[in-house]
């Protein structure tokens, strides 16, 4: 090596411009000047929308976007208002948030967790979003919540369903108003106990990654304690595609209900397939065979078609409900894009007004008031009734739905039908149950980024 | 042994189609020397063609109902579809109930047509380029059909439902008198009656044809053939086209037992390969035997006893076949001398 052509004037060149590349970051990050990471300085503030553009769930992805421009058009006082009209805090004035208009960027998580978080940091970092929100995976949204909390900025999960993301997973920047496995198991015990009676044995199908163990897990614990027998409990990739032979044995093993811890193409397929074996037209044990879906979503019914028809399952929320909240929002989702929303639509646009909201009471963009002012809080008109956004975990607690594939659709949206509406007493929890993380559970500190 | 007997009938429908798609992707090979990435992507398309005929059998008319309401309350409107008003609600209604099996006269020009098309518009350019070059642009133009795919008809599984005649399943159990239940859904049987129909098809075509023993002589020695002023290239090209055909038809039948989605080809793709190496690169017996042997082979590992044994052992198995089969018969089950080892 070397050095003969180094200079004086060649080092202090280098020097200065060397300098100014590993100064510049610094500079444009607004938090070295406020405290917290992308402190809105103009009149603007930007919030970041990583869902499911491509890949298999990138129409469900889709309907999230719907529903977050929707909140970004009633934030800015644009269009009917939406469950601003309904919702019980009047925090809100459809002038942005905190008078500052509001925009947005996105993301494609690709239903991918190291895409979903490349594109998470990427709206973080070049576009300056101060809050992340969607998603329709409980692996993207752990690994999406593990990136919010390292950065500094909040993240409103979209739709995840595993116990982990509220249990053993809970980040302090990281808030779910979405139901979670065992609210849908303790939902669906006593609905299934109604219609099937107390002695059962239940086949189960599982898809084989963190959601799928943690709702088997519920399912299995919920039905086991009302009288259930759990036979059998096959693991399935989730890369599968045709389901055969996993369902064929189900009719020799002495089950006579099968459960579909499935969802997704998963759930189509396996639900599909079962059909074709026609499974729900046997009688084992004397029984009428019998399939479960603890999971439903409308746009996988939507895929599965006819072979609902029957099937108990639940969700989070749903468009048929009659409150003034979810009328609102139907009637605001309906009329803009010619659908019902989808509940995993309905999550995302409560979880951006709840933001927004939260920062207006709060006062402050910082994310550590913005998560204080989320704590504890107590909230109605959103569609579910009244909500309580726990402080020990950061889970939403509320009414869950029980539904039914509908036996004669009169469209193409009307795949579903609500067969009751589980109170929240009944799916409550402690936040140190054993299925969320136990003792050693915790959320950590909050960290604005500063 | 009854739990045997019921897997290794669930392999042959998985080895049905398996083997149609070896079977043209070999025609492919066999004739070009081309490894087509794009196949998968062909019986996607196949099977979307069913989608499409679905589709266009239910085009409606609306008209307002003055009972019932949408979802923002509304008039209802209420579609019926056109083929109802031509041909009366029970026929128009059987005419749509049959819409997968009527979807084969579709698929067999659009496969036919898409696959010229793939052959002279690109993939002749690359038969003289490494078999690296091929899979790159076949690749690449797999992705794009799925995307196209995508846009028109979305992300979501579509589903697509056999005829109500052959909804239920046959139990192979009550038949062989014994006291297990061995159901088997009739459309997967129809699926491998079919799948059996096209390979004795093209088999017969190969053997008895002119054009086929033209073919034939031109997959074995594709100079000489050409030296005796018979235009190859022309032949081979229509094989491209029966095979896309081939595997349309694979993915047409396809349908009501997996809801299509535009990703669907892709998870057949690398299997259908391994199945195309197992069998011997450009066998065209080779393909179908290893296509139904991985189907089944597949199958019965997932069986709950065998998993109980060897975990995971139902995701690995075809390539753990595959190894075996190749360390000990490095030419495929039964492959030609010299395919592949210039």
């Amino acid at each position: 090596m070397s050095f003969n052509n180094l200079t004086r004037r060649g080092l202090i060149q280098t020097g200065v411009v060397a300098g100014a590349g590993l100064a510049l970051p610094t500079y444009l990050r607004a938090d070295a000047h406020t405290g917290f990471t992308n402190a809105p300085t103009g009149s603007t503030v930007t919030l970041g929308f990583n869902v499911p553009q491509t890949g298999p769930y990138a129409e469900e992805g889709l309907d999230e976007l719907r529903a977050q421009e929707l909140a970004v058009e009633h934030l800015n006082g644009e269009g009917d208002g939406g469950m601003l009209n309904t919702f019980s805090s009047k925090a809100l004035q459809g002038n942005g948030i905190l008078g500052k208009k509001v925009q947005y960027v996105t993301g494609d998580t690709q239903t991918k967790s190291d895409a979903a978080r490349a594109s998470a940091k990427a709206m973080i970092e070049k576009d300056g979003a101060i809050m992340i929100n969607g998603g329709s995976s409980s692996g993207v949204a752990v690994a999406v919540q593990g990136l919010c909390q390292e950065a500094g900025v909040i993240f409103m999960a979209g739709l995840t369903h595993s116990n982990d993301t509220t249990g053993k997973d809970r980040k302090a920047n990281g808030f779910r108003h979405f139901f979670n496995a065992y609210m849908s198991a303790a939902a669906l015990a006593p609905v299934l106990k109604n219609a099937y009676g107390e002695d059962r044995r239940a086949y189960h199908l599982t898809a084989d990654y963190n959601w799928g163990w943690t709702q088997q897990e519920s399912i299995a614990a919920a039905t086991e304690a009302m009288g259930w027998e759990t036979v059998n409990n096959v693991l399935t990739p989730l890369a599968s595609t045709d389901f055969s032979s996993y369902i064929a044995p189900v009719l020799n093993s002495g089950a006579d209900v099968l459960v579909l811890n499935h969802y997704g193409g998963n759930m189509v397929n396996s639900l599909t397939n079962a059909i074709q074996f026609d499974l729900l037209s046997k009688q084992v044990n004397g029984k009428d065979f019998q399939i479960v879906v603890p999971l439903y979503s409308e746009l996988m019914a939507a895929g599965a078609g006819s072979n609902v028809q029957g099937v108990i399952g639940s969700m989070n929320w749903n468009w048929q409900l009659q409150d003034e909240g979810s009328k609102a929002f139907t009637r605001s989702f309906g009329e803009k894009y010619g659908r019902p929303p989808s509940n995993s639509a309905h999550t995302c646009y409560v979880q951006t007004l709840l933001y927004a909201d939260a920062v207006e009471r709060a006062g402050s963009f910082n994310p550590c008031a913005v998560a204080e002012a989320l704590e504890g809080f107590e909230f109605d008109g959103m569609g579910n009734g009244p909500t309580l956004y726990r402080g020990e975990d950061h889970q939403c607690f509320k009414d869950v739905l029980v539904m039914k594939g509908k036996e004669n659709p009169t469209n193409q949206y009307d795949t579903l039908e609500i067969v009751e509406v589980t109170p929240v007493e009944q799916v409550m929890y402690a936040p140190d149950h054993p299925m969320f993380g136990g003792a050693d559970a915790t959320l950590g500190e909050c960290n604005p980024g500063a | 042994m009854d739990a045997i007997l019921l897997q290794f009938l669930n392999g042959l429908d998985k080895g049905s189609a398996y083997a149609l798609i070896a079977l043209g992707l070999t025609l492919i090979f066999g004739t070009l020397g081309v490894v087509n990435f794009a196949h998968g992507a062909l019986f996607m398309i196949g099977a979307f063609c069913s989608v499409t005929v679905q589709r266009l059998l239910t085009l409606s008319h609306e008209t307002l109902s003055e009972t019932e309401k949408d979802f923002l309350g509304n008039p209802l409107k209420i579609k019926t579809p056109y083929v109802q008003d031509w041909f009366g609600p029970e026929v128009g209604a059987s005419i749509i109930d049959w819409s997968v099996p009527l979807a084969i006269l579709l698929a067999i020009p659009v496969m036919l047509i898409i696959g010229f098309v793939m052959e002279r518009g690109l993939i002749k350019h690359f038969y003289k380029r490494p078999h690296a070059d091929q899979i790159l642009v076949t690749f690449g133009l797999a992705i794009v059909l799925q995307e196209i795919v995508k846009y028109f008809y979305g992300a979501n599984p579509i589903p697509t439902p056999a005829p109500a005649a052959f909804a239920g399943s046959f139990d192979f159990g009550a038949l062989l008198g014994l006291d297990t239940v061995i159901a088997y859904p009739y459309w997967r049987l129809v699926y491998f009656g079919f799948s059996a129909l096209i390979i004795g098809a093209v088999f017969a075509f190969l053997q008895f044809t002119t054009f086929g023993m033209v073919v034939r002589a031109g997959m074995a020695d594709r100079e000489t053939v050409g030296l005796l002023g018979i235009d190859i290239d022309r032949r081979f090209t229509i094989m491209f086209g029966i095979a896309a055909a081939v595997a349309g038809l694979a993915g047409v039948m396809y349908a009501p037992i997996n809801s299509p989605n535009y990703h669907m080809g892709m998870d057949f793709l690398v299997l259908s390969f391994v199945v195309v190496v197992v069998g011997g690169m450009g066998s065209l017996p080779g393909a179908v035997l290893a296509g139904f042997m991985l189907g089944i082979l597949e199958s019965i590992a997932s069986m709950n006893e065998v998993k109980a044994i060897l975990p995971g052992i139902d995701q690995i198995i075809i390539y753990v076949i595959a190894i075996i089969i190749l360390l000990t018969r490095p030419r495929g089950l039964l492959g030609r001398k010299g395919v592949m080892e210039e």
